[in-house]
């Protein structure tokens, strides 16, 4: 143990008052025991396998890890709507540096036994329905960080057959300089229940903050959920995240990520196919330029027979920017009939750019369909001369290409509001994007 | 309109045209017919500014314009329209968006307003209904996923709506069953008028019979070898290309 | 689809053919690894100076290495002090001086393997070289290459005869720090082929090396390198056996190619170790590095392997796209059947202008075999328009396999296009129905179908080797159109 984690350790004895859930004996154990095992590992380095591609060792350089308790900056209510995607029908939670605000949400009208709430205060009433969440074994060494200092976030759970119109939407608002923000959101889906949940995180220009986020979503037989994933912290924002499925028989799962901002990103998204006939979607979209680096490592585990999995990530890279995508399916034994297919392309449009990419297969039963492929490469030649050729400016043409490119994944997304929101931030990062609607 | 004169044009290093005059007036249609490897799509592709094709000598002048010296975009938004052989897919790019971008950037350049999207979606939907298309077809992403029919339905659809002053129409009758044919041709004889000139590269005589030129040019081997009115297109149906260049290969001769 | 089963089941279970003993006289030195030993190796084979420090250098080296764990495999722990290191047929002089002076016993072997030592019985156009146990036996066809200026002849020869070359390419491609088993390898290899083709030249014959582990205990360390000066071209054939054994030997070899401006390598294996018994028991580990230098401009080098062989495969040939418009290509077959892993793959280092690569990879798993392909793109910052093209298939033949991909792709220029594409399948009803449909024999169907898996990998091997391949595969071609 480093001098650094001592420091930490003695935090974490300090901290635990200020965080959800104090005074709950198995609350204070599993945060201690979490943070026990983060010590252990410490922070990955570039020689971990999972982190050849992906540095943070600026976190090993900040002063504190510790989740802060800033009040929510009054300009955030303003900000709130000029960022919100909330729409009719939403039921939105909004928290801010982490913290639920309740002044801020507008959760709406559910059906009936539908719970959508706090975590913190699910924690403070030492429910023991999230005890497993907290007890368990991490996916990662951020996941015990996050266990060790989650500070809210939301936990929603639907009873078997009920279905959510509207979208629960959790807005995440980054606001103070540099905090550190432990958002925890858990899902239980009953069995067909259905739903659609947006996590979207967003950072003002100046909060070099870091967040380490997870989302558990648990579900049930038949049970049809989708999440959307929406990252545009501010340009000197530190993401790391965790979004985790555990699917039931015939379940679908789909998990759509776009990353559209934040300094560092990272999310390491699983789904577990449990059950026969499970589905899982996971489509992602990463536009970057600058300095930003974005890490997507996906992992698809088929466990039972019958099972379909869909993944598509797609990435535009300019200025300094890097991407990384490493997406593994793993066919484990008697996962028959599984058909499987993955897919990652890239446009590497500067010289700076960078684009690392593993797509991975591991396949343990003979009667199974998987692909994959993976691309890098730059814009179309002929397309751009074909679009030249109809009288559309050059820069333009590469634009709409690079439109294209992305729509391929936009379209994916089932919502139809959604969607038109999503293309709007799409277009809004390309150029001469407000040329490109209809 | 256009006017051509002694063009020679290589594509890697490989000089394909030897030397090329054609001389196109307004109202007027060509047919430029030959064999395969003639050269008649890389005359094509030089008039439409393609990259890679590089031009070693000759002229060719547009309304008064150096074509040559013009990038692909402006030959475009002067007036010149080639539609394409092979039309290139472009995922995720709708037909509709692709379209009216194009239109726009053409209109602007006429110095006429811009079109928004139902004065556009109302122009183009006349014209597919004129071409017999499904209005479907404009949500699909370009040419991805379209037969061979639908893709040359598709040049001309954008032939329909961008309204060029000069057409070129590269092989537009392959892969074409005869029902799609007709509709083609029909679509390009609805264009004929006296500001528009049409310039028709095809293989067979075929086409000809739906789209009746007023001049029929034989190409072969970089070279126009002889010129005349419909009916050459059809003693050509009857003899074959040899006819042709044999015969040129004599009087070359001689 | 039973019938079809116990065919594949037939096909795939059949008995390794080259599993016999040679029982000669040999000259071996003691189990274990020290500098001592390695001092010894290096005086029987008289080396110059030079050499000795190399190898102890790479030992030492060596000492302070831990084996890789990020491959797919897995085996106890290897005891290298067990092994030993060197062994050679006994003979009266220092080494054969030509075909009559090598032991008749071991021409016999060579001809049990299929092998043609005898020139005149030689296929045209193929010289071999044969490595038995740690010691080239017999290199044919040298007189000939030599009036070419040419030069083929084991590496111990090299050594003493052309040490200029030697020194310079040496380790030029495979440093001895590169990785834990190249280290042991420098540190102890004791023979392997050597091959020069001077500017402009093109060889007018395959070059072939035939390796065979005999000795018990024994591992084998050779090491091979190859040049071709300027607009050069060869084309070289490598073949491998051993005897079936219970316990495992481990064979780390190293293979350096260097192909300077102009120049032309094609490196075809067909790797047939002894897997093993059926219960996963013996069998050779086979920890291979073999890379090739694209050094100078519109270089191209060629890997083509067909890997049935081993208890254990480990193994990356590897090309460096150093010069200008430089092409690299990696073709490759890889079988398991009952216990055997592999983990191969390749690397294609992108750093000149218009580099091209393609790597094409077939895995075929069986039994309980576990077949990785693991390949790495790199695309650098100076590699203006490089391209490479991946495509990696797997074909499953039972329940308890595994096939895995891992590809790496790394691209830093923005000119660059890099595609990778894999798929995994089997072999299905619906096929086997089509074919029995049309009067195929079941068994026909299943190698019909398996030749053409591996088709586009077949068809860059030489003819003879091509054949030869394709009956390794277990697979019989009778009434196919391949």
């Amino acid at each position: 143990m480093n001098v650094m984690e001592i420091t930490h350790s003695d935090e974490l004895e300090r901290v635990p008052t200020g965080l959800a859930g104090h005074d709950v004996p198995w609350v204070i154990r599993a945060r201690q025991q979490a943070f026990a095992r983060f010590s252990a590992q410490g922070f990955p380095t570039r020689r971990d396998e999972e982190w050849k591609y992906t540095d943070v060792s600026v976190l090993t350089r900040r002063a504190s890890l510790a989740p802060d308790d800033i009040p929510p900056d009054p300009s955030s209510e303003a900000a709130l709507h000029a960022w919100s995607l909330a729409q009719e029908g939403t039921h939105l939670m909004v928290f801010v540096n982490g913290h639920f605000s309740e002044e801020l949400s507008a959760m709406g009208e559910l059906p009936e036994g539908v719970h959508l709430g706090s975590l913190a205060q699910r924690l403070e009433d030492g429910d023991e329905l999230l005890r497993p969440y907290f007890e368990g074994e991490e996916h990662t060494v951020f996941g015990a960080l996050n266990n060790a200092f989650a500070t809210d976030g939301a936990v929603i759970s639907l009873p078997p057959n009920t279905v959510v119109d509207g979208p629960i939407y959790l807005l995440f608002i980054a606001s103070g300089h540099g905090v550190a923000i432990y958002p925890r959101n858990i899902v239980l889906a009953g069995a067909g229940a259905r739903a659609t949940i947006i996590e979207h995180y967003m950072g003002t220009l100046d909060s070099h903050n870091f967040t380490d986020a997870v989302t558990e979503l648990n579900l049930g037989a038949a049970a049809d959920i989708r999440h959307y994933k929406l990252l545009q912290e501010g340009p000197a924002a530190v993401h790391i995240a965790g979004i985790h499925a555990d699917q039931q028989a015939d379940s679908r799962f789909a998990s759509h990520s776009y990353a559209l901002g934040g300094h560092l990103g990272r999310n390491d998204i699983t789904s577990r196919l449990l059950g026969p006939h499970c589905h899982c979607t996971m489509n992602g979209l990463y536009l970057l330029d600058d300095k930003q680096h974005m890490d997507h490592h996906t992992r698809i585990d088929h466990l039972a027979p019958d099972g379909t999995s869909r993944e598509a990530y797609r990435g535009i890279l300019d200025g300094a920017s890097s991407g990384v995508f490493n997406g593994k399916v793993i066919v484990h034994p008697g996962a028959v009939r599984t058909d499987a297919d993955q897919s990652n392309h890239n446009l590497l449009l500067s010289r700076q750019a960078e684009v690392d990419t593993k797509p991975q297969l591991e396949i343990f039963a003979d009667d199974v369909k998987c692909t994959h492929g993976a691309t890098v490469g730059q814009l179309d030649d002929d397309a751009l001369f074909y679009l030249c050729s109809r009288g559309i400016d050059a820069n333009l043409a590469k634009s709409m290409l690079m439109y294209g490119f992305a729509n391929d994944i936009i379209e994916k997304i089932e919502n139809p509001t959604l969607r038109n929101r999503i293309e709007g931030l799409v277009l809004d990062r390309l150029p001469q994007g407000e040329n490109l609607s209809l | 309109m256009l006017l051509v004169k002694n063009l020679h044009a290589s594509v890697n290093g490989k000089e394909i045209l030897h030397g090329i005059d054609l001389h196109v007036r307004a109202g007027e249609v060509h047919a430029i017919m030959g064999p395969n490897g003639s050269g008649k799509s890389t005359l094509a592709q030089v008039l439409a500014g393609r990259e890679g094709y590089q031009v070693t000598q000759g002229s060719v002048t547009y309304l008064d314009h150096d074509l040559l010296a013009m990038p692909p975009e402006a030959r475009a938004r002067e007036g010149v329209f080639l539609a394409f052989q092979y039309p290139v897919e472009i995922p995720g790019v709708s037909i509709a968006l692709f379209l009216k971008t194009s239109l726009n950037a053409i209109r602007r350049e006429r110095g006429l307003p811009e079109v928004d999207a139902m004065d556009f979606l109302g122009l183009v939907r006349e014209r597919m209904k004129r071409l017999g298309m499904d209005e479907a077809f404009l949500t699909r992403a370009v040419n991805q996923g379209f037969s061979g029919g639908e893709k040359k339905r598709n040049e001309v659809l954008q032939l329909a709506v961008l309204e060029p002053l000069l057409a070129i129409l590269d092989e537009t009758d392959s892969g074409l069953d005869i029902d799609a044919l007709k509709t083609v041709a029909d679509g390009v004889n609805a264009m004929r008028g006296p500001e528009r000139a049409i310039v028709v590269v095809t293989h067979y005589q075929r086409l000809l019979d739906y789209i009746v030129p007023d001049y029929v040019h034989v190409l072969s081997q970089g070279r126009i070898v002889k010129s005349g009115g419909p009916e050459l297109a059809r003693e050509l149906e009857l003899h074959g290309y040899g006819w042709v260049e044999a015969k040129n290969g004599a009087r070359q001769v001689a | 689809m039973n019938t079809a089963t116990k065919s594949l089941d037939e096909l795939i279970g059949r008995e390794y053919r080259h599993g016999f003993y040679t029982l000669l006289e040999t000259d071996t030195v003691p189990p274990g690894l020290n500098e001592d030993i390695i001092r010894l190796i290096s005086a029987k084979k008289n080396e110059p100076d030079f050499m000795l420090e190399w190898r102890l250098k790479a030992y030492r080296h060596w000492l302070t290495m831990k084996e890789p764990e990020w491959a797919n495999v897995h085996h106890p722990a290897i005891n290298y002090q067990d092994i030993v290191y060197y062994s050679a047929p006994k003979s009266d002089k220092s080494g054969p001086r030509s075909l009559d002076d090598v032991d008749p016993e071991l021409l016999r072997t060579y001809e049990r393997l299929g092998i043609p030592l005898k020139e005149q019985a030689m296929l045209a156009g193929v010289a071999v070289d044969a490595v038995f146990d740690s010691v080239s036996v017999a290199t044919t066809f040298r007189e000939k290459l030599a009036e070419l200026g040419i030069v083929f002849c084991p590496f111990s020869e090299a050594v003493q005869n052309h040490p200029d070359l030697v020194r310079q390419y040496l380790g030029s491609v495979v440093p001895h720090t590169d990785n834990f088993y190249a280290a042991l390898n420098a540190a102890v290899f004791s023979d392997g082929s050597f091959c020069y083709i001077p500017p402009g030249v093109r060889c007018p014959m395959e070059l072939s090396t035939y390796f065979r582990i005999n000795a018990k205990n024994t591992g084998q360390f050779e090491r091979t390198l190859i040049i071709a000066d300027k607009d050069a071209y060869v084309s070289y054939l490598e073949g491998c056996t051993a005897p079936m054994r219970d316990e495992n030997q481990l064979h780390a070899a190293v293979v350096e190619l260097v192909a300077l401006e102009g120049a032309r390598i094609k490196y075809a294996t067909v790797q047939n170790w002894y897997p093993g018994d059926k219960e996963g028991k013996g069998g050779i580990y086979n920890f291979v590095t073999k890379r090739g230098d694209c050094r100078g401009a519109n270089s191209h080098i060629s890997w083509t392997q067909v890997e049935t062989g081993s208890a254990i495969t480990w193994k990356y040939p590897s090309v460096i796209l150093r010069g200008d418009n430089a092409i690299g290509e990696f073709y490759s077959v890889a079988l398991t059947n009952h216990y055997q892993q592999a983990d191969t793959g390749t690397k294609m280092i992108h750093l000149g202008r218009n580099t091209r690569s393609t790597v094409i990879s077939k895995g075929i798993s069986a039994g309980r075999g576990q077949n990785t392909y693991r390949g790495q793109i790199k695309v650098l910052t100076g590699a203006e328009g490089a391209r490479n093209y991946t495509q990696c298939d797997s074909l499953l033949l039972g329940s308890h396999c595994g096939a895995h991909t891992f590809p790496y792709i790394e691209v830093k220029n923005p000119t660059a296009k890099v595609e990778h594409e894999a798929s995994t399948s089997r072999i299905g009803e619906d096929q086997l129905f089509y074919c029995t449909q049309r009067g195929i024999a079941p068994e026909d169907a299943v190698s019909m179908i398996v030749s053409g898996f591996c088709k586009e990998v077949f068809k860059e091997l030489p003819m003879e080797f091509a054949v030869e391949a394709q009956k390794l595969l277990g697979v019989s071609l009778e009434g196919s159109t391949g």
